[in-house]
């Protein structure tokens, strides 16, 4: 390739977009980990609820669901993918008028299904709570998004499309198909925000979960990949380790994924079938799941020293180092032995954080961190406090994922524990009480992950001021001239 | 024409890419979710097993819009301690007219499957009011706006949606009159959506949920669905062996 680029990557490359996105991404980390630290407490302390509706567990959960996967997430995926696509096929986003409307159109969905919830709205499916005039909006921007994306790929200038982004097109392609068919609904009105799912009983477990494992599957696992795929190996400035494992990683992964999600249906009324199907899928994930991981890490080759001097490479691989972690542990819990104790108890939701906050959160990071300075033209404002940052975050999970192994394992002991005479040996209320340690060390955690993330948020506004004043002296400076 | 297909070839158009990947992606949920649609024993087939009263559906409502399936589950499974803290596990046909079904997937609070009738609607009342004043342990939030009252102006609207989904709600005489031969004419009564709303009243009315009779509350909504949840199979009528092939 002879391309010689005359112009400055700003007027190369439409930054804009990307720069609103990696605001709010930071801003809606800060906002849905502070309300995940608040119900976390509200479990260790239950006069947080304040008897008042709004701030009730039930409801604000979904708040903190929303807000970090699709507000945190959703924006840092739109935010890296936006850049990842036109730096990889070297040339300027297409789509015109409809760029700017996913960026609002994203933007409004979040805040509309926030105040939707706490208003006492919601569809009653995890991860999928929105009401269906958010629903049909969502459906909108995507169709955009797919469009943006589809259109910059076609008017590439490299005659290959990069690995990461075949990631990210299965994250959006998937994200459509289970977004669409898990909100089938029938609104109780046209100026009511009620609705009542098209499927029941069995039928609605199937298509809800299906839909639930992949929003981990697609949306935090597959399109963190294409992060990945993209910044790793940038930021180490080393090629992909083995392009063929990329290759075998994508296909058995976008293929799998799909089957796994009934492993959150062991035990239940669906058809043991179904459920059998999903768990053997779930173990044979974990090839793909771990030829990702490797791949990644072994990206690094010849470069380890980084580890030691760069805070943001040691963000990557400790991403990594998790995914890899809860990439094993979930095919053990779709086994249906390890499921009988493990499903309905904490030990759940110390999986899911130790994939939230180990992977998704910390390559979200690491890949921000790398973006900022290229997108304001300057360098970080402080390494320092990246480090700090990465301490802070790194303890956070740790503290929350042990504090929900054991009580996760102590509550399905508990629960199955019979006495001498063959009775239930506790109470459920003794394994509530049990909780209550546990579940104020989560919190403590959690605000850990929190503090790191205000961190961030403070080194990244002090860095965008930075290339601001730069740049406005740079002008200055070229006036003069 | 095989030998020249590499994977160049999906590197290098973004329309095989698209498609081989669509492809790669729809068959999961397609060999899952379908067969359940087709398959006759999916559901079994048991009595009892009853639409909700426009009152019952109106306290599901406020389950849902309060997010209760955040730390409760409703989905029993076959387990000897399961069996002796909750009753008899769940059955498919049990949540065959929940729209969406709220099986959960975490016990913050125990199962709720089987709670109907285990409490007197007084406990409910003062449990949903202060959980702590009868669980001194509980971790759950007071509920005190519950005893505000019911808003029941569009109970005719939400059981027409949900006849649109598939629930057996009646809006004509010959639908009234098949309901009554599956389900008995006093439960076909409470089906029949033109009197949707007087037969919320009167079942709040007679059932006084809340010990207040004057109106009728969220409060009573709500624990008319706790108190039917889990009843409507009786299981004394019912072989194990005949449930054994639905799993």
């Amino acid at each position: 390739m002879t391309t010689t680029a005359s112009s400055a990557p700003a007027e190369q490359y439409d930054y804009e977009i990307i720069k609103k996105f990696t605001i709010m991404a930071i801003v809606w980390a800060v906002v849905g980990m502070f309300v995940g630290v608040y119900i976390a407490a509200e479990l260790a302390w239950p006069w947080l609820n304040f008897d008042s509706p709004y701030f009730s567990f039930g409801r604000f959960r979904p708040v903190h669901t929303s807000a970090v996967i699709f507000g945190f997430g959703g924006s840092a995926l739109f935010a890296t993918s936006y850049y990842v696509v036109q730096r990889t096929c070297q040339t300027r986003l297409w789509g015109g008028g409809l760029i700017p409307f996913t960026f609002w159109g994203w933007q409004v969905v979040i805040v509309l299904a926030a105040l939707s919830y706490v208003a006492g709205y919601s569809q009653g499916r995890e991860y999928a709570e929105m009401e269906w005039p958010i629903d049909i909006l969502i459906e909108l921007v995507w169709v955009a998004y797919l469009a943006i994306y589809i259109g910059t790929l076609m008017k590439r200038k490299q005659s290959h499309i990069y690995v990461a982004n075949w990631f990210y097109i299965s994250f959006i392609l998937a994200t459509a198909l289970l977004h669409t068919f898990n909100n089938l609904a029938v609104p109780v009105g046209l100026f009511t925000l009620k609705s009542y799912s098209l499927f029941s009983g069995p039928m609605d477990a199937m298509t809800q979960w299906w839909y639930g494992h992949n929003a981990v599957g697609f949306f935090l696992t597959a399109a963190f990949l294409g992060m990945m795929y993209y910044f790793v190996p940038k930021h180490a400035g080393r090629p992909v380790y083995s392009y063929r494992l990329s290759i075998v990683h994508f296909w058995a992964l976008s293929f799998m994924y799909m089957w796994v999600g009934t492993h959150h249906l062991h035990w239940t009324a669906l058809p043991d079938w179904a459920s059998t199907l999903g768990a053997a899928f779930s173990i044979m994930l974990l090839l793909p799941s771990w030829g990702g991981m490797i791949n990644g890490i072994m990206t690094l080759s010849g470069a380890w020293d980084k580890l030691r001097t760069d805070p943001i490479m040691r963000f990557m691989i400790v991403a990594l180092s998790f995914y890899g972690m809860s990439t094993f542990e979930g095919p053990l819990m779709s086994l249906k032995d390890v499921n009988a104790l493990s499903h309905y108890t904490d030990w759940t939701v110390g999986h899911v954080h130790s994939g939230a906050l180990g992977w998704v959160a910390m390559i979200s990071f690491g890949s921000i961190y790398h973006m900022l300075p290229r997108l304001w033209n300057t360098q970080m404002y402080s390494v320092k406090l990246i480090n700090i940052h990465f301490w802070l975050a790194t303890v956070g999970v740790l503290l929350y994922i042990v504090a929900m192994w054991i009580s996760g394992i102590m509550q399905g002991l508990m629960w199955r524990a019979f006495d001498d005479f063959g009775n239930l040996q506790y109470s459920f209320v003794e394994s509530v009480a049990a909780m209550h340690p546990f579940y104020v060390m989560r919190a403590i955690g959690g605000l850990f992950f929190l503090t790191g993330m205000c961190v961030m948020a403070y080194n990244c506004y002090k860095t965008i001021r930075q290339g601001q004043a730069e740049a406005s002296n740079a002008a200055v400076v070229a006036q003069a001239a | 024409m095989f030998k020249k297909f590499t994977h160049e070839k999906i590197e290098t158009n973004a329309g095989w890419l698209i498609v081989l990947t669509m492809l790669a992606i729809s068959v999961g949920g397609l060999v899952e979710i379908a067969p359940l649609f087709l398959l006759d024993d999916t559901i079994e087939k048991v009595d009892g097993v009853r639409p909700y009263s426009p009152l019952e559906q109106r306290g599901r409502d406020i389950y849902i819009r309060e997010g209760c399936y955040t730390c409760h589950s409703q989905m029993i499974r076959p387990f000897r301690d399961e069996q002796l803290r909750y009753g008899h596990y769940s059955l498919a046909a049990e949540s065959k007219y929940d729209h969406p079904f709220q099986w959960g997937s975490k016990r913050t609070g125990p199962d709720l499957a089987r709670v109907g009738g285990k409490y007197s609607n007084e406990w409910h009342t003062q449990h949903l009011m202060q959980p702590k004043s009868v669980v001194p342990e509980s971790v759950m939030p007071n509920y005190p706006w519950l005893m505000t009252p019911l808003d029941a102006s569009d109970v005719a609207d939400r059981m027409r949606a949900l006849r649109t989904t598939g629930v057996p709600y009646s809006l004509t005489q010959a639908e009234f009159d098949k309901n009554v031969q599956q389900f008995g004419e006093e439960h076909a009564r409470m089906f029949h959506i033109p009197n949707a709303q007087i037969n919320l009243v009167s079942q709040a009315q007679a059932g006084n949920y809340d010990g207040d009779n004057s109106s009728v509350s969220e409060m009573d909504a709500l624990v008319a669905y706790l108190q039917v949840l889990g009843t409507m199979v009786d299981f004394s009528k019912i072989k194990p062996e005949d449930l054994v092939k639905f799993r």
